[in-house]
């Protein structure tokens, strides 16, 4: 039974906008009484994905959906699709741009962090389709 | 260690939400690079930075990093500075720069955060 789901687009390149998504999910969950740890960590996850999207991606949205046993976060761009996905889930391996990395972004922990936050993690990724993330994250 | 303690170890000023003063931080991380605060950054933590866009105000809200400093006597952005208001995040500003801040915290008392709960993954084998 799916309490709650929601969507939520999300645009590329709009940096002063990043991170919108990820705080509205977050107050959704405060208000459901959802555990502290758990808020922490689907909101460090949905930011590290969304800042992903604005930086990264040709634009995508940021699905929500809550069940009595978990939360799950599915995150879908519209390309360019990650070459490499082993590399990209490589700890400090990035190709973020100079002008990201002066945003406070770019260190290449951003897959490596969501993987970790999550309880369950999944991506695929094809070169001049996009890419699809799921992380669930237990209640 | 409360937030006013903080305030005067730093001889910082209040930039926002001086109301929650008495609010206690047991740890903290310094660094101007977000990804590296979202991957680090545990519970009742506070943050350090030279980083003056929104951005470091929205990575503290989603650690609800406890209390928020910009070092080097860097003005933070309009809009970073509304965003810890509408959100209750305290915001201090000191002249020091990050390794004095963080020098004057750590003979004060204030502990570093953990890194422990980090594994990280070698790529290692490399084909």
């Amino acid at each position: 039974m799916t309490m709650i789901k929601e969507t939520y687009p999300v645009k590329a390149g709009d940096m002063t906008a990043a991170g919108d998504v990820s705080a509205r999910i977050k107050r959704q969950m405060k208000q459901l009484g959802i555990p502290a740890s758990v808020v922490r960590r689907v909101s460090v996850g949905t930011y590290e994905a969304e800042i992903n999207l604005v930086i990264h991606s040709e634009g995508g949205r940021i699905d929500f959906s809550i069940s009595p046993e978990k939360i799950t976060i599915r995150v879908v761009d519209q390309g360019p699709g990650i070459p490499d996905l082993k590399k990209a889930m490589t700890e400090g391996w990035s190709t973020a741009t100079n002008e990201v990395r002066n945003m406070g972004f770019g260190a290449g922990m951003g897959l490596p962090n969501m993987k970790r936050n999550a309880d369950e993690f999944t991506i695929e990724s094809t070169v001049g389709v996009g890419t699809d993330i799921t992380m669930s994250f237990n209640i | 260690m409360t937030i006013c303690e903080i305030a005067g170890i730093l001889d910082a000023k209040w930039l926002c939400c001086e109301e929650e003063a008495d609010r206690t931080v047991l740890y903290a991380f310094a660094s101007d690079m977000m990804s590296d605060v979202l991957a680090h950054v545990g519970e009742d933590t506070m943050l350090l930075t030279g980083l003056i866009n929104s951005q470091s105000v929205r990575t503290a809200e989603m650690l609800d990093v406890p209390c928020l400093v910009f070092v080097r006597g860097k003005l933070p952005h309009k809009d970073a500075v509304q965003r810890a208001e509408q959100i209750g995040l305290p915001v201090l500003l000191t002249s020091c720069s990050m390794f004095e801040a963080c020098g004057r915290l750590y003979a004060a008392g204030m502990t570093a955060c953990s890194l422990s709960g980090y594994e990280g993954e070698a790529d290692d084998d490399d084909d």
